[in-house]
């Protein structure tokens, strides 16, 4: 009998291999990030604590919009498939197919951050050690959750249609206030003041915490953790709804 | 309930909203059966097979599947099921959903051995999105048969075929039939009904309205429309049921040749005589007396 794990693989591989195949969400996701450091950064001098903290903000920029549209138009366009509800009628429960999906979705966000992160080490003054490398991409796992939540709650809740403009609707105001594309600290005080409201305020603070050491300002925290609860709800919420619906 | 039941429904009621899809219906699959479940669209077919495969709870009643409930993974352990063409992942090779697909059940068959019994060798590097309509239809249906099930659930399997591929699917699911496996098969289709199922199970309305043997039933429901303009009363004798629409009668019967022979006996003064064979849903009429 085939175990919870193996089927869990079994879906996070086919999901990677029919993604893997119209490779031009992974490569526009993956793309901007690293072509916004190389023409926004990279000719002008900051200095090594700003280079590095763009580049940590076009870090999260990737694993943002890599996780709202993977699951956000993702899961809404599965829900209007009828390969779907087939799979429901396979001897595996529903979940191995929700965890690959979110491995999947990992995958192609750990996928994204690497040219930004390869451009930002070879072109600018960006600078960290391999420990805080490593503690930044745990924080990236973690400041990118309200996203991960916050797309399956649109790609549960939304049709594909809606759940497109929807996402880009929200995606880029969120990131360009949470300060990923331009540092806060350039940020007038009412653009402050909504920019530490958003996820991707706290999102960003996170992941330069533990690339840097600098700091995060406590409200932009307590905001994320509130995000990722609200989010959590959300998509938990979406879901049931979902399922009422199609497999009542 | 048939205690061995493969697949059985008692007592089912299912509503969506206003609508009763499903009206205290009751079925047992036995080990070994190929049934046919027939009925016009609407008639709770598809309804029943999803709360059979486990997609869907009944509001009332019991479904059971191997002897258990069959929203447990563990009991659909041996059931094969079909998607529909259109949702088949169109980026993955055909040789990539079959693996995709036999990897959830113990016991797969060959690659191999499904593609040739399905007429799909040779295309296993194929992209689904790449083949035509009737490729994607087998391929679909062959899903049903990789995990080597037991229990084949098959909804309107050969809608859209031409002839060819819908002969291969047939010759497909007997195989299968003849090596001991069960089937349910749905179908609008009197002729494919006809062409596979041992026993027919006719269903309106979400009810069973007949269960037997495939020449009973076919007794029942093939049955020819005879339509004739007469001021009087045509002989009744032996229809299922007629309809009067001024001098235009409309007479169901199960021996055309008798009404006819029967008309001219009676030397009615009749004009503009029509018989063609009636098709399922006016069929349903005799069956029920009342428009399907």
């Amino acid at each position: 009998m085939t175990t919870s794990a193996s089927l869990t693989r079994l879906h996070w591989r086919y999901l990677l291999l029919e993604n893997v195949r119209i490779p031009i969400g992974i490569v526009s996701a993956a793309a901007f990030p690293a072509l916004s450091l190389l023409f926004f950064v990279v000719p002008f001098d900051y200095g090594a604590e700003q280079e590095t903290a763009a580049v940590v903000g076009l870090t999260v920029f990737a694993v943002m919009s890599s996780f709202l549209f993977t699951f956000g138009v993702g899961v809404a366009d599965d829900r209007e498939k009828s390969w779907d509800p087939y799979l429901r009628t396979l001897p595996a429960p529903a979940w191995p197919r929700i965890a690959g999906r979110i491995l999947s979705g990992a995958t192609f966000a750990l996928v994204a951050i690497v040219p930004v992160i390869v451009v930002g080490a070879l072109f600018t003054a960006a600078t960290t050690t391999v420990p805080r490398l490593a503690l930044g991409i745990v924080a990236l796992l973690v400041a990118g959750l309200p996203f991960l939540l916050g797309g399956l709650a649109i790609g549960y809740s939304l049709p594909v249609k809606a759940a497109l403009p929807v996402t880009q609707l929200i995606f880029f105001p969120v990131a360009f206030a949470g300060g990923l594309l331009l540092p806060p600290m350039l940020f007038p005080g009412w653009l402050e003041a909504v920019s530490v409201v958003t996820p991707a305020r706290g999102a960003r603070d996170l992941v330069v915490w533990a690339v840097l050491g600098t700091p995060p300002s406590t409200v932009a925290l307590v905001v994320l953790a509130a995000w990722i609860v609200l989010t959590a709800g959300l998509a938990v919420w979406g879901y049931r709804r979902d399922e009422g619906r199609r497999f009542r | 309930m048939t205690p061995d039941a493969i697949a059985a429904a008692h007592a089912v009621v299912k509503d969506f909203g206003d609508t009763r899809a499903l009206d205290g219906l009751d079925l047992a699959v036995a080990p070994g059966e190929l049934v046919g479940l027939l009925g016009p669209n609407g008639a709770g077919k598809s309804t029943l097979i999803s709360l059979l495969v486990g997609l869907r709870r009944p509001d009332a009643g019991r479904v059971t599947l191997f002897g258990g409930d069959p929203r447990d993974a563990a009991h659909r352990r041996l059931l094969g099921m079909t998607p529909q063409e259109t949702g088949l992942p169109h980026t993955l090779r055909v040789g990539e959903v079959l693996d995709f697909v036999s990897r959830h059940y113990a016991d797969p068959l060959s690659a191999g051995e499904v593609l040739e019994r399905f007429g799909l060798t040779g295309l296993e590097r194929r992209q689904t999105g790449g083949l035509s309509g009737g490729q994607k239809r087998r391929l679909a249906v062959a899903l049903a048969f990789a995990g080597r099930p037991r229990l084949v659930v098959l909804d309107e399997p050969t809608t859209g075929l031409d002839v060819d591929g819908r002969r291969t699917l047939w010759d497909g699911v007997r195989e299968f039939h003849a090596e001991g496996g069960t089937v349910l098969l749905t179908s609008h289709y009197l002729e494919e009904i006809e062409a596979l199922a041992g026993r027919v199970v006719v269903v309106d309305r979400g009810r069973v309205l007949a269960d037997g043997p495939m020449d009973e039933i076919r007794g029942r429901v093939a049955v020819s429309r005879v339509s004739l303009r007469s001021p009087v009363a045509p002989p009744l004798a032996g229809t299922l049921h007629s309809v009067r629409d001024g001098d235009r009668w409309e007479l169901h019967t199960p021996d055309a040749d008798a009404l006819v022979r029967a008309l001219v006996h009676a030397d009615l003064p009749f004009t503009d005589l029509q018989v063609r064979p009636a098709s399922l849903e006016e069929a349903f009429v005799s069956l029920t007396g009342s428009p399907a």
